[in-house]
């Protein structure tokens, strides 16, 4: 909402004269500029109409049209304009559309975009809120720690009202999902930094026989070339086309190296690629060669943040890249060659050079005045100097954070005024090229990251093996010296994106926090989007010269990961999870089966009716798809000592053609998993383990294989998904199954409860068939190869047409084991449930000499303190309590919990299964079950199992 | 994360790997007390500097690695198959 009064008109930044209106501070065209004047693109920005070019960033359009305030500022909602004209601006964080935090400087424009500037209100131009400059008190260094602390309980109010003054923008909750990409690349060489060095150490790289990704935050590469004379725009054109030229280079740019973890393994996210919003590339590189350029650092004065107070490579960004005049009349302070040449710039762009103060001469600034914008700036020796713009070069920080998470500490460097990697501390992969790793002509810095190239490439085994061939000789740069400017010592900011000021160091230094990791948090001073890339060495130096200590002495804070803030989207991508689906998966959704994700399954929960599903079973026939049970096949003479050790139970007589129930623990006695195992043959065994199981089973079983007894003759082969397998239950299913097979007999005398046999259904071979009983009913589970799933399955449902045959799901399953008292793995026990806790303690023989986790059971037995696995029948038997409901004992404490719950369609009443402490742990109990909304029932202990205690049904 | 050197599949991201701990020795079960038991489940040392693991290459060759590391440098002097090294013979029967 805008109280100012908006032209109707597009303000329009096409030029003088253009169709859309004026566009006051466009230049005339410019050699080097990366607009595109043919074409305009129109934008909002607060709800008002702009336009501007393709190729234009949001900032440099704006500035065209003559605007110089993009944001109020963190804690005093100070008018903020261009400082960088590059990503790092921090008064350029505006919200664009839905997505919050854009750096407008960075972004280009595009046509429809509506960006507005965050958390101002009523207005950018009238902020209320700044009026917390008035109340600085409030805000005081390290106010997170001070203030709107007490009274404690207030602190959600405080959070409440601090939140609104915070410049973050917002995501509104109807933001349609972005699509976020991932990538895995293996590239020779990673080079970071897109500027003469890095494209000479690309090319040189990948002459050299490397693969190379060369990575550039912004959108060209050439680095400071883009924005120097016809010479460096002409060695631009060289590297440039030499790139191009050059087989094996892939280039990214809007793409930053966000980070260097051990063995060069590189995030890079990759903006501006065609129909995605962010790629994560996550490459692993032989070399990375750290080529980031400098960054120019702002100075520290009195009114430093007012806009129209910006670094001389901004000026130059935005005359020479953009054609955009910054200001009318400037000051430029200069210490540097590069100070020199905006001087040349601005005077080329016709904007007055009012004053240039020579900082190398002694010369300097203390102040700039003015209320929206620099309106006049007072130089050191007391003049006065009406002016618009004050261009600052005053040096250059190493942007270091990629050698520092190489392991390399970055050492000051008095002579050049900036910190410098310690070369000696850099392993072997990681090289630097560059601004970063020294000063030199453009011929020399080429040269260098040629040779950096070469040997990066060398170092990959880019051309045989890694180092083969004999090192390159890389010449060294020269370091130029340079005056140290940090502050001018009348205050200002450090850090503008926290509006951090240099009173604010001094103070926490008076008040004990002198070391800089101290100080950084105490005033957060480098901690906000730029992340210390402009203030950190303002900050050590302020630091040093508060304590009376050197800035080596005082030394500097560590650069982590990420080098430039990451998005959620990006980090979170798109799963690469692989989903697994049985064979009769087409038939299950054709059926209007309701999908279940059970680990990497999916898989029916229901086909509509899990009651009738479950009725279905106890008085006709049901089927059920069971194909993601874990199965192992298990062959060697050793088979039966690796049962004995892995379950709680004994294995040795296990006849051929036998099926046992087994449970096994970890080394703590906690259940691990459960399931049957069946003896196929003489030294042949099928092991089946629980869906969600199966990898940590497998994983399990080589372990101990593998490494505590590697004699032991077993070969373990996962056959899960070799078979799909299906359950045939209920009264009815021993006459589906006999329809279908002719060569087992399946009569009871022949092939019992708790067998195995191998034989063919519905004409196909190998299938095996067990005859167990989950569900409590008679049933046959068949494993059949898994090409033939689907056949066997519709041929069960067609040739039991008559017989009622109906398909079920996990949920009928969940019903009918939980009337028959069977726990399941992770639902009725969890990561503290040893095994007598799970009701299996007739299944648990301590007499075996050795199994996994025996001697924690046997204390536990002999404790006899631990929880019990009981049944649980609520009295009011129309109530079914939530699982994870807690059970209260007598005083109110907690004695356990409700794990299953369910109404029974069989019984019409709830049942359940509970953990429970041993006292009430008897049947016939009666204990309190609280519900979620707090109000209480009592339930009775029963047996665990709720229907058919003698198993009767299932031994037919 | 940094890169194994699994003998059988060459340099790959830990991430393809399951860390098993330092290798550490079962006690008899037979004659264990609950303090030897539980050092051996929970009380592992935590070098600075050259330690013995396992490490398990899940997505991979599924072989169980033992693997001399450098803890403070990651740097990695040797990855040897576990049963292979201990029993010869049945690891080739197993393969």
């Amino acid at each position: 909402m805008s109280i100012l009064p908006t032209s109707r008109r597009a303000r329009s930044a096409t030029g003088a004269g253009g169709a859309g209106g004026p566009a006051p501070m466009r230049l005339a065209p410019r050699e080097g500029e990366v607009i595109d004047r043919k074409r305009s693109v129109e934008f909002r920005w607060n709800g008002t109409p702009y336009t501007g070019h393709p190729g234009d960033t949001i900032v440099s359009a704006l500035a065209a049209a003559g605007e110089r305030v993009f944001s109020r500022s963190y804690k005093y909602h100070r008018p903020r304009g261009v400082l960088t004209a590059s990503y790092l601006d921090p008064g350029a964080m505006v919200q664009v559309g839905d997505e919050p935090n854009v750096r407008a400087a960075h972004r280009l424009v595009a046509a429809g975009m509506d960006v507005r500037s965050q958390n101002t209100w009523p207005s950018l131009r009238y902020d209320v809120k700044a009026v917390n400059g008035l109340v600085e008190r409030f805000l005081a260094t390290g106010f997170y720690y001070k203030t709107f602390i007490k009274p404690e309980p207030l602190w959600p109010l405080y959070e409440k009202v601090l939140r609104t003054f915070v410049h973050a923008g917002e995501i509104p909750p109807d933001s349609a999902p972005g699509c976020y990409d991932q990538r895995y690349a293996h590239p020779d060489v990673v080079v970071a930094g897109g500027g003469p060095a890095g494209m000479a150490a690309a090319v040189a790289a990948a002459r050299a026989g490397a693969t190379v990704m060369l990575v550039e935050e912004e959108h060209q590469l050439g680095g400071h070339l883009r924005f120097g004379g016809p010479a460096e725009r002409a060695r631009l054109r060289e590297l440039a086309a030499a790139v191009a030229a050059q087989p094996g280079i892939e280039v990214l740019t809007d793409a930053v190296v966000e980070a260097r973890y051990d063995d060069n393994w590189i995030p890079i996210v990759a903006r501006s690629l065609p129909g995605i919003d962010e790629r994560l590339i996550k490459a692993r590189a032989g070399t990375l060669v750290v080529a980031p350029g400098l960054v120019e650092r702002p100075y520290v004065f009195a009114g430093n943040d007012l806009p129209g107070v910006m670094l001389s490579t901004a000026a130059r960004r935005l005359i020479n890249l953009y054609a955009v005049r910054p200001g009318h009349r400037a000051v430029v302070l200069t210490a540097n060659p590069e100070g020199d040449a905006a001087v040349a710039d601005l005077e080329s762009a016709g904007v007055e050079v009012a004053a240039v103060v020579d900082a190398r001469r002694g010369e300097t600034v203390t102040a700039a005045h003015g209320r929206h914008g620099v309106r006049a700036v007072e130089l050191g020796d007391g003049r006065r100097v009406e002016a618009d713009l004050l261009v600052t070069a005053v040096g250059w920080t190493a942007p270091t954070s990629l050698l520092n998470q190489s392991g390399d500490q970055p050492v000051y460097d008095p002579r050049a005024a900036r910190f410098r990697p310690d070369p000696a501390r850099m392993p072997d992969d990681v090289l630097a090229a560059g601004g970063i790793a020294g000063d030199g002509d453009l011929d020399q810095l080429v040269a260098h990251a040629d040779a950096v190239g070469r040997e990066a490439a060398r170092r990959a085994g880019a051309a045989g093996g890694a180092g083969a061939g004999s090192a390159v000789a890389v010449p060294s740069l020269a370091v130029d010296e340079h005056p140290e400017l940090f502050s001018a010592g009348t205050g200002g900011f450090v850090d503008l994106s926290e509006d951090v000021s240099a009173k604010d160091i001094t103070t926490a230094v008076a008040e004990g926090y002198d070391s800089v990791e101290l100080a950084k948090r105490y005033t957060t001073a480098t901690m906000g989007p730029t992340q210390g890339k402009l203030e950190t060495v303002n900050t050590v130096a302020i630091l040093a010269a508060a304590t009376g200590r050197s800035i080596a002495e005082t030394g500097t804070t560590t650069w982590r990961p990420m080098y430039a803030p990451i998005t959620l989207g990006a980090l979170a991508g798109r799963p690469h999870q692989p989903v697994r689906y049985s064979p009769m998966q087409p038939w299950h959704e054709r059926h209007g089966a309701v999908p279940l994700v059970a680990g990497q399954w999916i898989r029916p929960e229901h086909y509509g009716d899990p009651a009738a599903e479950v009725t279905a079973v106890r008085t006709g026939v049901g089927i059920i798809d069971v194909t993601p049970i874990g199965k192992l096949d298990l062959q060697g003479p050793d088979v039966a000592k690796l049962l004995e050790l892995l379950y709680v139970n004994k294995w040795q007589k296990l006849g051929i053609g036998r099926v046992r129930y087994g449970v096994m623990c970890a080394e703590d006695g906690v259940v691990l998993d459960d399931g049957v195992t069946g003896r196929l043959g003489e030294q042949h065994y099928l092991m089946s383990t629980t869906s969600s199981g199966a990898a940590t089973v497998w994983e399990w079983v080589e372990n101990w294989l593998q490494t505590a007894h590697p004699d032991w003759r077993v070969h373990v082969t996962p056959v899960t998904t070799a078979y799909a397998s299906i359950n045939i239950a209920g009264p009815r299913s021993r006459d589906l199954l006999a329809r279908l097979t002719t060569d087992v007999d399946l009569s009871a005398e022949a092939f019992g409860y708790m067998n195995v046999r191998t034989g063919t259904v519905a004409g196909i071979a190998d299938c095996v068939l067990w005859r167990i009983g989950f569900t409590g009913e008679l049933s046959y589970e068949i494993h059949v190869p898994a090409s033939y799933g689907l056949h066997v399955w519709q041929r069960l449902l067609d040739a039991g047409a008559d017989l009622g045959v109906r398909p079920f799901g996990v949920e009928a399953q969940r019903v009918l084991r939980l009337e028959k008292g069977h726990a399941i793995v992770g639902q009725d026990t969890d990561g503290l449930t040893q095994a007598f806790s799970a009701g299996v303690d007739e299944l648990i023989k301590l007499d075996k000499p050795d199994f996994l986790g025996k001697p924690e059971l046997v204390w536990q037995h002999q404790r006899g303190t631990h929880p019990r696995l009981v049944g649980l029948q609520p009295l009011d038997g129309s109530i079914v309590p939530p699982e994870a409901s807690q059970i209260l004992d007598r005083a109110g404490g907690i004695a356990g919990r409700v794990t299953s719950s369910r109404m029974s369609p069989t019984l019409g009443r709830a049942i359940g299964l509970a953990q429970l402490d041993p006292e009430l742990a008897v049947v016939g109990t009666h204990v309190t079950v609280r519900l979620p909304d707090g109000s209480d029932v009592t339930a009775e202990v029963t047996e665990r199992v709720h229907v058919d205690p003698q198993g009767e049904r299932q031994r037919v | 994360m940094m890169l194994l050197p699994c003998p059988w599949c060459g340099p790959r991201h830990a991430g393809e790997f399951r860390f098993h701990g330092a290798a550490g020795t079962r006690p008899d079960p037979a004659t264990t007390t609950p303090e030897q038991w539980r050092r051996y489940l929970y009380v592992h040392d935590n070098p600075r500097g050259w330690q013995t693991e396992s490490w398990y290459h899940s997505a991979g060759c599924r072989r169980f690695l033992t693997v001399e590391r450098n803890t403070l440098t990651h740097e990695v002097r040797s990855a040897r198959d576990t049963q292979l090294d201990a029993a010869p013979n049945a690891a080739e029967d197993a393969r």
